[in-house]
């Protein structure tokens, strides 16, 4: 697990689980398809990466299916930072 | 027209939809009642049986108004005075003296300086947000609210944020980090609609006054019985007066019929009345929901005799799960729900408990989150003990058939899974 990877991880871990949740969170479990994060709560997460990285998601890319893994988060991350840069 | 192509695809993209739907185990099957709403209701299902009478133990009818006789009669005499059709919009000729006097008659009962009548309060929560926020602001809502809020906030052009639910420690980090928002608006149920608890409002009032936040409050699940009057989650916590924004429904404690409303703060009413599209731009509430809800309100102000029936009855089948040593959620409101965490055996037992005369219905994800599946008991005032005895006789066959008696969550878990 990369830096950015554990940045991510910890967030989602500090942001999305209860107190108590004793579930294992690793950079590849599913978290919209999960049940651990949905639609209406994801936008925290888009905001943190964005202020975080400095970065712009755009709404296109924010997508279930991009957010479902801290793992893919990540790379979309990368993705749109590489652009940036 | 279509041509016969794409007629058969856009049937094919449905059917198939439709199929997954079914695969995955969420397809809706509708009961058909035939029967006026009350503790025990005639039910034909599957769809062509003979119908059944069976006890209901899933209906919003929390004070037993649906068919009280002073209730029928109250909106007899509505229809007969004002007609059927209000045939316009309020604010063309739709406006009728008894909707302003409604609207006085809420206001007071809720302890608030004005109110909005809408078609349901699923219109009220879609148009409040639009109306009255935008991108200046930021809408910080429990993640347990109702789907009608989720959309209401959708439509908003404020930012919007969620904290965990009822985590008053998440709360006051969010208020604090959206510290730079015109208005910081917190977004919640009264009751939450499926775990039954309710929202801290002493906790979220506080922090609302430390934080300069403006409180709302969805109060579906508590207007008419939660509360010392039935007054709502505002009275219960000893915050009546301090919510700047509830909404509530008429199609729950209140006559159960539909329509409901925006109450609160004067100006934040009257800027819905100029800009709520669902109050712009659809019919204005019937004349007979209209003259049945001043009823109700006459009903409940007179005396709490049903309120206090219904906490009595919740309390009693709470004792009842409780000693049948079913796994339930605690609290205080008539939502008591039965945790059996996964679907299929939720599903299983609502069947089983049909069988045995007991209308309840099995909720699954997404209505709840993934392995959380229950039966959601609701409570009436219209259910006597006698009601609640034959109901647990059947919950306790069907609970051993499963043999979940007296078993934890993760016994429950390892034997049938998530």
């Amino acid at each position: 697990m990369d830096d950015l990877q554990k940045t991510i991880l910890d967030y989602v871990k500090r942001e999305y689980l209860e107190e108590g949740d004793d579930r294992e969170l690793g950079v590849k479990t599913p978290l919209i398809t999960g049940g651990i994060v949905d639609s209406f709560s994801m936008v925290s997460l888009k905001r943190f990466l964005e202020k975080k990285y400095g970065i712009k998601i755009p709404d296109a890319d924010a997508t279930p299916e991009a957010f479902d893994s801290v793992a893919r988060i990540a790379l979309l991350v990368e993705k749109i930072a590489a652009v940036r840069a | 027209m279509l041509t016969e192509t794409k007629t058969q695809t856009f049937r094919q993209v449905y059917q198939e939809e439709i199929a997954g739907i079914r695969a995955a185990g969420l397809y809706k099957e509708e009961r058909f009642i035939h029967a006026a709403q009350g503790a025990e209701i005639e039910v034909e299902f599957p769809q062509g049986a003979a119908p059944r009478r069976v006890l209901n133990l899933c209906a919003n009818n929390y004070l037993g108004l649906s068919s009280h006789p002073e209730v029928l009669a109250a909106a007899h005499a509505g229809l007969d005075y004002r007609g059927y059709g209000m045939s316009s919009v309020r604010f063309i000729c739709g406006t009728q003296d008894i909707h302003r006097e409604l609207e006085r008659r809420l206001t007071g009962f809720l302890g608030t300086e004005d109110t909005i009548l809408f078609s349901s309060c699923l219109d009220a929560n879609g148009g409040v947000f639009e109306a009255l926020f935008n991108e200046k602001d930021v809408l910080i809502a429990d993640r347990l609210v109702h789907a009608s809020i989720v959309d209401g906030m959708r439509l908003c052009k404020a930012m919007q944020d969620t904290y965990k639910h009822s985590d008053m420690t998440h709360l006051a980090e969010k208020l604090a980090e959206h510290a730079d928002k015109r208005f910081r608006v917190i977004v919640t149920d009264g009751v939450f609609s499926m775990d039954g608890d309710l929202a801290r409002l002493d906790a979220i009032v506080a922090l609302a006054e430390k934080h300069d936040a403006l409180v709302f409050v969805d109060d579906s699940h508590a207007t008419g019985f939660i509360g010392r009057t039935g007054r709502g989650t505002p009275e219960h916590f000893g915050v009546l007066g301090k919510i700047d924004l509830i909404t509530t429904t008429f199609g729950k404690a209140l006559g159960g019929a539909s329509g409901g409303c925006v109450s609160g703060r004067r100006e934040l009413v009257e800027m819905c009345r100029q800009r709520a599209r669902p109050y712009l731009f659809s019919n204005t509430l019937a004349s007979v929901i209209v003259s049945g809800t001043l009823k109700v309100l006459d009903i409940i102000s007179e005396t709490t005799e049903r309120r206090d029936r219904l906490e009595s009855n919740t309390r009693y089948w709470r004792q009842l799960l409780a000693e049948a040593r079913f796994d339930v959620k605690p609290g205080e409101s008539p939502i008591v729900p039965v945790m059996l965490y996964n679907a299929k055996l939720a599903q299983d037992v609502a069947r089983d408990l049909f069988a045995e005369g007991v209308y309840v219905v099995g909720f699954f994800f997404p209505v709840v989150a993934k392995g959380q599946a229950r039966i959601r008991t609701q409570l009436s005032a219209a259910h006597e003990r006698a009601h609640l005895e034959r109901a647990i006789d059947a919950f306790v066959k069907v609970g051993k058939k499963y043999g979940i008696l007296g078993k934890t969550k993760n016994e429950i878990v390892e034997r049938y899974g998530l």
